[in-house]
C-alpha cells in the first residue's frame, strides 16, 4: 500500500510540474499567481500522501504550515504587488 | 488488500484524478477566470478526495482531525484568494474571455 | 520493496530536475515579478525536498519562511519598485564597455567543475567521519528535551542560537537604517468583506499553530523559528488586511519590546548560566526543559515581530513611492 501512495504522490508531482510551466509562460500576472497557488495545494496533497508512504508524521504538521502560508503569499499578491495589466489602463 | 485498502484507494485515485483535471483545466483554459474555476476543483475535490481516502489509514482520531483541518484551511483559503483574485482581475479591466 | 525505491528515484530526480529548472528561469526571467513567483515555487520544491530528505524540521523552516514570507515580503518589495520606476530586470548593459566579454562561458566551466568534483568525492571516496548523531542520541536524556534538533539548537549549541537572534535584530535595524522616516499610509484599497472573512478566520487559526508548533519542537519536529514564523505571516494577513494600524511601520515601545525580547533572554540565560555555574548556556538538566521551553517562547515572539517588522517596512508602496 505503501507504494501506491507513492505513486500517486509521483503522479501529482508530474502535474505540480506541469504547473510550472504556465508559471514560465504567465501571460498575465494572475496567470503566474494562481499557477503557484495551484503548486501550493498540489504540494500540501503530496505532503499528505509522503507522510503516509514514509511513515513521518511530522509531513503533515509541513503541509498545514504550507497551506497557511499559500493563504498568505495570494493575498499579498492581491493587495501589494499585482502589477498593472499591459495595454489596460493603469489603475495605479 | 485489506478492507481499508479497498476503501482508500479509489478515493485517493479519484483525488488524483480530479487534481490532474485542475493541471490541465490551468493550463488550457483561455483566460484567468476559467483557470480559476479549474483551481479551485482541486481545492475541493482533489484534496477532500486524496485526504478522506487518507484519514481511513489514519493512526489516531488527532491525525484524522488534522488531515480535515488542513483541508478545511485550503478550502477556505482558496475560495477567498479565488474571490480576491477574480474581483481584482475584473477592476483592472481583465475581461473574460468570449467565444 | 523494490518498487519504493523506484518511486523513490523518480520521485527525487523529478524534484532535483525541477530545483534547478526553475532556478534557471527565476534567475533568466525579464520580469521581476515572474522570477519572485518562480523564487515561491522553488521554496515550494524545496519544501518537498527536505521532507524526502528526512529534514521535517527543515522543511518546516521552509515552508513559512521560503514559500510563504519570503514570496510576501519580495512582493511588497516589487510594489516599492515599481512606485519609483524599475519594472524590468534587465537593462540595456550591453553597450557598455567590457560587457561584451560575457561571462556565460567562465560561470558553465566551474559551475560543471565543482559538480563534477562533489560527484566524484561522493562515489569514490568513503565517509571517515560519522559526524555526532550518536554523542547527540547519548546525551539526549540530560539536554531536557527529546527531539535532537531542537537539544542541538537551544542546549548543546545554544550559543549559535544566541547569536543567530542577534543577527535578526540587526537585519531589522540595517533594514530600517535605509528608508526614510516612515508616515504610516493606509492601505490604498478598503479590504472587502471577503478579506475580513479569511482574515478572521487564518489569524486565531495561525496562533494556534503557532503554540502548537513551539509546544511540540520538545519532542517532534517544530521549534521557535518555525513558531514564529506562523507569527509573522498572521500579522502580515492583519497588515494586509488593513487592521495594521500603523503599529509596524512605526513601532511603539511594546512592538519595540518585543524586537528585543528574544536576543535578551538568550543573553540574560548566558549571563545567568555563566554568574551562578561558570559555564556558558549550561543548563542544570533538571530545568533544562523547562528553560528551554521559556527561551523558545521568547525567540519565537521576537522572530514573529522582526519578521512582520521587515514585510511592513515596505507597506507603503504606492502611494509614497519616494524611494531613498
Amino acid at each position: 500500500m505503501q507504494s501506491v501512495f507513492l505513486l500517486v504522490a509521483l503522479f501529482l508531482l508530474l502535474n505540480l510540474a506541469a504547473g510550472l510551466w504556465r508559471i514560465a509562460r504567465g501571460p498575465t500576472a494572475a496567470d503566474r499567481m494562481l499557477a503557484a497557488q495551484l503548486l501550493g495545494t498540489t504540494a500540501v496533497g503530496i505532503l499528505l500522501l509522503l507522510a503516509q508512504a514514509n511513515a513521518m508524521p511530522a509531513a503533515r504538521d509541513v503541509a498545514l504550515v504550507l497551506a497557511l502560508l499559500a493563504a498568505v503569499t495570494a493575498v499579498a499578491f492581491v493587495r501589494r504587488a499585482w502589477p498593472p495589466v499591459e495595454g489596460g489602463h493603469d489603475p495605479d | 488488500m485489506t478492507p481499508i485498502d479497498l476503501l482508500s484507494l479509489p478515493l485517493i485515485a479519484l483525488g488524483a484524478f480530479f487534481f490532474f483535471a485542475g493541471t490541465v483545466g490551468l493550463l488550457r483554459f483561455p483566460d484567468v477566470y476559467t483557470r480559476l474555476h479549474a483551481l479551485t476543483k482541486a481545492d475541493n475535490l482533489g484534496l477532500g478526495l486524496i485526504v478522506m481516502g487518507l484519514a481511513v489509514h489514519a493512526e489516531s482520531w488527532f491525525v484524522a482531525g488534522e488531515l480535515f483541518l488542513i483541508w478545511t484551511l485550503v478550502l477556505v483559503s482558496g475560495a477567498s484568494v479565488a474571490h480576491l483574485v477574480a474581483h481584482s482581475a475584473l477592476e483592472k479591466g481583465i475581461r473574460p474571455w468570449e467565444r | 520493496m523494490g518498487a519504493m525505491t523506484l518511486l523513490g528515484w523518480a520521485f527525487d530526480g523529478l524534484v532535483g530536475t525541477g530545483l534547478v529548472w526553475l532556478a534557471w528561469r527565476a534567475l533568466s526571467s525579464p520580469s521581476l515579478y515572474a522570477a519572485v513567483v518562480l523564487f515561491v515555487a522553488f521554496g515550494l520544491l524545496l519544501t518537498l525536498a527536505w521532507v524526502r530528505l528526512n529534514a521535517p524540521d527543515v522543511a518546516l523552516a521552509e515552508a513559512a519562511i521560503g514559500a510563504g514570507l519570503t514570496g510576501a515580503l519580495l512582493l511588497g518589495a516589487l510594489a516599492r519598485l515599481r512606485g519609483s520606476g524599475a519594472r524590468k530586470a534587465s537593462g540595456a548593459h550591453a553597450d557598455r564597455p567590457g560587457a561584451r566579454i560575457s561571462a556565460w562561458p567562465l560561470a558553465a566551466t566551474a559551475t560543471l567543475a565543482v559538480v563534477c568534483g562533489l560527484a566524484a568525492t561522493l562515489i569514490f571516496r568513503e565517509p571517515t567521519t560519522v559526524g555526532l548523531g550518536a554523542e547527540v542520541t547519548r546525551n539526549l536524556p540530560v539536554s531536557g528535551v527529546s527531539n535532537p534538533v531542537t537539544a542541538v539548537l537551544l542546549n548543546f549549541r545554544g550559543y549559535d542560537t544566541l547569536l543567530e537572534t542577534g543577527v535578526l535584530l540587526l537585519a531589522l535595524i540595517g533594514a530600517r537604517s535605509f528608508g526614510p522616516a516612515i508616515d504610516y499610509a493606509p492601505e490604498p484599497a478598503p479590504a472587502g468583506p471577503v478579506l475580513e472573512a479569511l482574515a478572521r478566520f487564518l489569524v486565531p487559526l495561525a496562533i494556534l499553530v503557532s503554540g502548537y508548533l513551539l509546544w511540540v519542537g520538545a519532542y517532534a519536529p517544530g521549534g521557535a523559528f518555525q513558531a514564529g514564523a506562523v507569527l509573522a505571516a498572521l500579522g502580515v494577513v492583519l497588515v494586509l488586511s488593513g487592521q495594521g494600524r500603523g503599529r509596524m511601520t512605526a513601532p511603539g515601545l511594546a512592538v519595540r519590546f518585543l524586537f528585543v525580547l528574544g536576543p535578551a533572554a538568550f543573553v540574560i540565560m548566558a549571563a545567568a548560566t555563566l554568574a551562578l555555574q561558570g559555564r556558558l548556556l549550561e543548563y542544570p538538566p533538571a530545568h533544562a526543559g523547562v528553560l528551554i521551553l521559556v527561551l523558545e517562547a521568547a525567540a519565537t515572539l521576537s522572530i514573529g515581530a522582526i519578521l512582520l517588522a521587515l514585510f511592513a517596512g515596505s507597506s507603503f508602496g504606492k502611494d509614497n513611492g519616494t524611494g531613498p
